[in-house]
């Protein structure tokens, strides 16, 4: 005889095994499509075109049909957002563990989730605002470009950095804490000689999560100074190349199979960096997790 | 290291937590600046007699008419049509993860669920413009640029944000749950049925506001899918522009300053949009459970 409700838990079963099956599919057809599509393409024309690697490398001759402007414009990106957004980050994150009072962490989590949640296009439009606003005032030839992007990607990154700083800080051992005032530390010295030293690897998950977050973003730098052709960045109030615009670009507009092929490899190049950082993201994180399980978690406040 | 007298210490205290503070005044003042940055932009259209114009069905700018109208009905569809496809299957995942399924397969499912959060927007874009848009575009008629596209891939992009917060509040019921289930020899999905799912509930109200806003903010996956007429979609297979493709495109084509004074007007729609679903998460983690 079969029980009351016993047909809704074998629903249940069947459908939680139907989404299972769902996610791994959609991820073998993408990446399998991705990969095939960009084997053509795949190999040192792909980021070089006609120039020889080594004259592309040393930036002695400029490159054509490549990539590699794309590639420079988006590492050169990362690296001035990081500049902007680690530091600032950090430095926030420490200040609501373990400076803030209940009421102002409260508040500032409320704006750190807030701007946590802010579309990217929006962020781009801010900074768009910006150069309006200081061709009104006082730099009238101010346009877009490679600084005021990696600004944006800066915001975009910054709720990854201090909630990851945060909660590491969070997580350690009240002991740490409790021994370094017990030797008569100030909290400064507690945070920079204890708690900084022993979350140091807590806080490179989340650099290199925010970096991946940088390093994706299409919407934010569309309205602030990418462009399809600027071959390698000049200056940082330049336009730069960057390649997930160059992904984006290439799929509405290509104009030869060729071009085509190289959209996917180029995607293929981007989903082997966000994939490489992801993975090192998760080993720092997993690290840290096996240092500090088993002991008491921080009950401080 | 040296001993020093406490009042100095005191001292030498003062200018790192001055550091400290002033970040993060400056990370907080941020999200201030960008909402008075699309204000005060969106002013003259909001305050002047061009607000008839934004709240109308027609977007014609060289005949002066800017509504937003069908972008912010776009948007809405797009979003929870999406969110509609999207929850059911992280439902789904986390119930196999959590008891449904055989232990041997949740470990690799839920790397793979992870794996999702780190592929870029435009990657996904990309392969459904060559993969799925020319399945749609062979089963029905039309290009197959449509509402129905974007959605299918927009709920991919989605899922494993879904996925994590159910996780996270599964994690922590099953936690309290589990022993007590077991001693009263309940099967996975009985316990995930009667105990979890109903226990689960706030956990789930607010996987479902946070996705809701993480579609409605995604740029990308509108732009490259949903063919962006800007109009009122009738069906699925229509044509639809959101609010962030509107953006997007307006920026990149015109140079009209009436209409980019309406694009601040989306901007800050898309802002208070963001406030309304942070709101909606701080009244639901409020609440009592239950």
């Amino acid at each position: 005889m079969v029980k009351r409700g016993q047909g809704a838990e074998s629903a249940l079963i069947g459908f939680s095994w139907l989404a299972a099956l769902f996610v791994p599919t959609v991820l073998c057809a993408m990446v399998g499509f991705l990969v095939v599509r960009a084997w053509p393409s795949w190999g040192a024309p792909l980021f070089f075109g006609d120039t020889p690697a080594l004259a592309a490398l040393t930036g002695r001759a400029p490159v054509f049909d490549g990539i590699w402007p794309a590639c420079v414009g988006t590492l050169s990106l990362i690296g001035l957002a990081s500049l902007i957004a680690i530091p600032l980050g950090v430095a926030t994150g420490v200040f609501l563990a373990e400076y803030a009072g209940r009421r102002t962490r409260m508040a500032f989590s409320l704006a750190v989730d807030l701007l946590a949640g802010v579309p990217s296009i929006v962020v781009g439009l801010f900074g768009f605002a910006l150069i309006l606003l200081l061709r009104r005032t006082f730099a009238p030839d101010a346009n877009t470009g490679l600084l005021l992007s990696a600004l944006c990607l800066a915001v975009l990154a910054l709720p990854y950095l201090i909630n990851a700083t945060r909660l590491t800080l969070e997580t350690l051992p009240a002991g740490l804490r409790l021994a370094g005032f017990g030797l008569g530390l100030t909290r400064w010295q507690v945070v920079s000689r204890l708690l900084l030293p022993a979350s140091l690897r807590g806080v490179s998950g989340g650099v290199v999560l925010a970096v991946a977050r940088a390093a994706e973003d299409t919407a934010a730098i569309l309205l602030t100074g990418v462009v399809a052709n600027a071959g390698m960045p000049g200056s940082l109030t330049g336009k730069y190349e960057a390649l997930p615009f160059h992904i984006y670009y290439l799929a509405a507009e290509y104009q030869t199979p060729a071009e085509l092929a190289q959209a996917f490899g180029s995607a293929l190049v981007l989903l082997c960096l966000t994939g490489t950082l992801f993975v090192v993201a998760r080993v720092f994180q997993r690290r840290l997790h096996r240092t500090w399980s088993g002991m008491e978690v921080a009950a401080w406040r | 290291m040296r001993p020093k007298e406490p009042c100095d210490r005191r001292g030498a205290d003062r200018l790192p937590s001055a550091l400290l503070c002033g970040a993060a005044c400056v990370s907080a003042a941020l999200v201030f600046s960008i909402f008075a940055f699309l204000a005060a932009f969106s002013w003259p259209v909001l305050s002047g007699g061009q607000l008839g114009s934004l709240l109308s069905w027609h977007w014609r700018p060289l005949a002066g008419e800017f509504g937003i109208l069908p972008m912010v009905v776009g948007s809405l569809c797009l979003a929870g049509s999406a969110m509609a496809v999207a929850y059911p299957l992280a439902l789904g995942v986390c119930c196999f993860v959590h008891g449904c399924g055989p232990a041997w397969a949740a470990r690799p499912l839920f790397v793979s669920i992870r794996f999702m959060t780190s592929v870029p927007t435009v990657v996904y874009g990309l392969v459904s413009v060559f993969l799925l848009v020319p399945v749609i575009r062979g089963a029905f008629s039309g290009s197959g640029f449509s509402w129905l596209a974007a959605a299918l891939v927009l709920a991919v992009l989605v899922l494993p944000t879904v996925v994590l917060i159910i996780d996270t509040q599964f994690q922590a019921v099953r936690a309290e749950v589990r022993v007590a289930a077991a001693a009263v020899g309940l099967a996975p999905s009985q316990e995930m049925r009667h105990l979890v799912l109903p226990l689960s509930r706030r956990g789930l109200a607010i996987a479902a506001v946070l996705g809701f806003g993480r579609a409605l903010g995604d740029t990308l996956i509108p732009l490259m899918l949903a063919g962006n007429a800007p109009r009122v979609p009738g069906s699925l297979l229509d044509s639809l522009r959101t609010l962030t493709a509107h953006i997007a495109l307006v920026v990149a084509t015109d140079s009209h300053s009436a209409a980019y004074n309406s694009l601040f007007a989306c901007g800050l729609i898309l802002f208070l949009a963001t406030l309304c679903v942070n709101l909606g998460v701080l009244s639901v983690r409020g609440r009592r459970l239950g």
